[in-house]
């Protein structure tokens, strides 16, 4: 799997997805300036987390519009699959290649730490090594991951099975005390309608290994090999 | 500039949207007494100069701008003032 990583001015997680990346893969993904409208086909585009732009005007706004985003988009609707983490979640959005968006947190607070999600699909690309219903932790470090839909979109998320992850409890209950930052239904991480495109906030780059903490999000990455080598 | 001509964007929160920093803004100012204060919704003030005269073709120009880059349609309404 040959895989793209994006890089804005501000991102800061780049470094985090290129080591999970090579570690499933065992070859280094090539890493894409902001300012490159074009670049080598690959696999998979991985648009990954920080502050892009300085979460100016809103958080991937501007990342959106730049021409490296241009060229995403293109591949994107050609069927690249393209996985946005955090601020990646955010500028995927803001670019209109997944439903709704990401407001600031409920309770305005940046939170950092580990959640529990709960697998919603296993019919992916993203998710294939993961069962449904299955509980997972990995961390989140953000401030505007409040994901927001309006009612029309949301009903059409669920009936399509659009939703990849939900924040819940330990024991996988949807309910408001396992949703960290105040997400419509709980909502951690959505696909487009032909599930080529997932965007969440939480980071599965950083829950590979054992030694820091879980390697949860390690299935994640295998799930991308099994389905793209 | 010639031709010079100013714009006033307002981006605020659709109504239903739920809105954290206004209601934090309410509570603060309740608490320091301003008991009268009730919904607060919080919003964006940009201002733009324009090498435009015609105000039609302005406002449809700045209808685009708000619409690509200056507004989220998914959560956000904006409204569009000329002025001068």
């Amino acid at each position: 799997m040959k895989a793209a990583i994006l890089v804005f001015p501000g991102s800061n997680r780049e470094g985090d997805v290129a080591k999970a990346i090579e570690l499933v893969t065992g070859r280094k993904p090539q890493m894409i300036w902001h300012g490159d409208g074009d670049f080598e086909k690959t696999d998979l585009i991985v648009v990954p987390g920080g502050f892009s732009y300085g979460d100016y005007l809103r958080c991937g706004a501007m990342a959106a519009q730049s021409p490296v985003m241009a060229e995403v988009r293109k591949r994107a609707a050609q069927g690249v699959p393209v996985l946005g983490i955090c601020n990646g979640f955010q500028i995927v959005t803001e670019a209109g290649l997944l439903p709704g968006t990401l407001m600031r947190n409920e309770k305005l607070k940046f939170i950092c730490g580990d959640v529990h999600l709960r697998v919603e699909t296993s019919q992916s690309l993203f998710t294939n090594r993961y069962q449904a219903g299955q509980v997972v932790k990995v961390p989140v470090a953000h401030a505007e991951g409040n994901y927001f839909a309006d009612e029309d979109t949301l009903k059409k998320l669920e009936d399509r099975g659009q939703i990849a992850f939900r924040y819940c409890s330990s024991d996988g209950t949807i309910d408001t005390s396992g949703n960290p930052n105040g997400s419509i239904r709980n909502i951690a991480g959505v696909f487009n309608e032909t599930k080529t495109v997932m965007g969440l906030m939480p980071h599965p780059e950083n829950a590979v290994e054992p030694m820091f903490g879980g390697s949860d999000g390690k299935a994640l990455f295998e799930s991308l090999v099994e389905a793209l080598s | 500039m010639k031709g010079e001509m100013k714009a006033r964007v307002h981006v605020t929160l659709k109504n239903g949207v739920l809105d954290p920093q206004g209601k934090a803004i309410g509570h603060s100012l309740n608490r320091l007494g301003f008991a009268e204060v009730g919904d607060v919704r919080q919003g964006k003030f940009i201002e733009l100069e324009l090498a435009e005269t015609d105000t039609a073709k302005a406002r449809a120009r700045l209808d685009e701008m708000c619409r690509k880059l200056l507004a989220n349609t998914v959560i956000e309404n904006y409204s569009i003032e000329l002025v001068g």
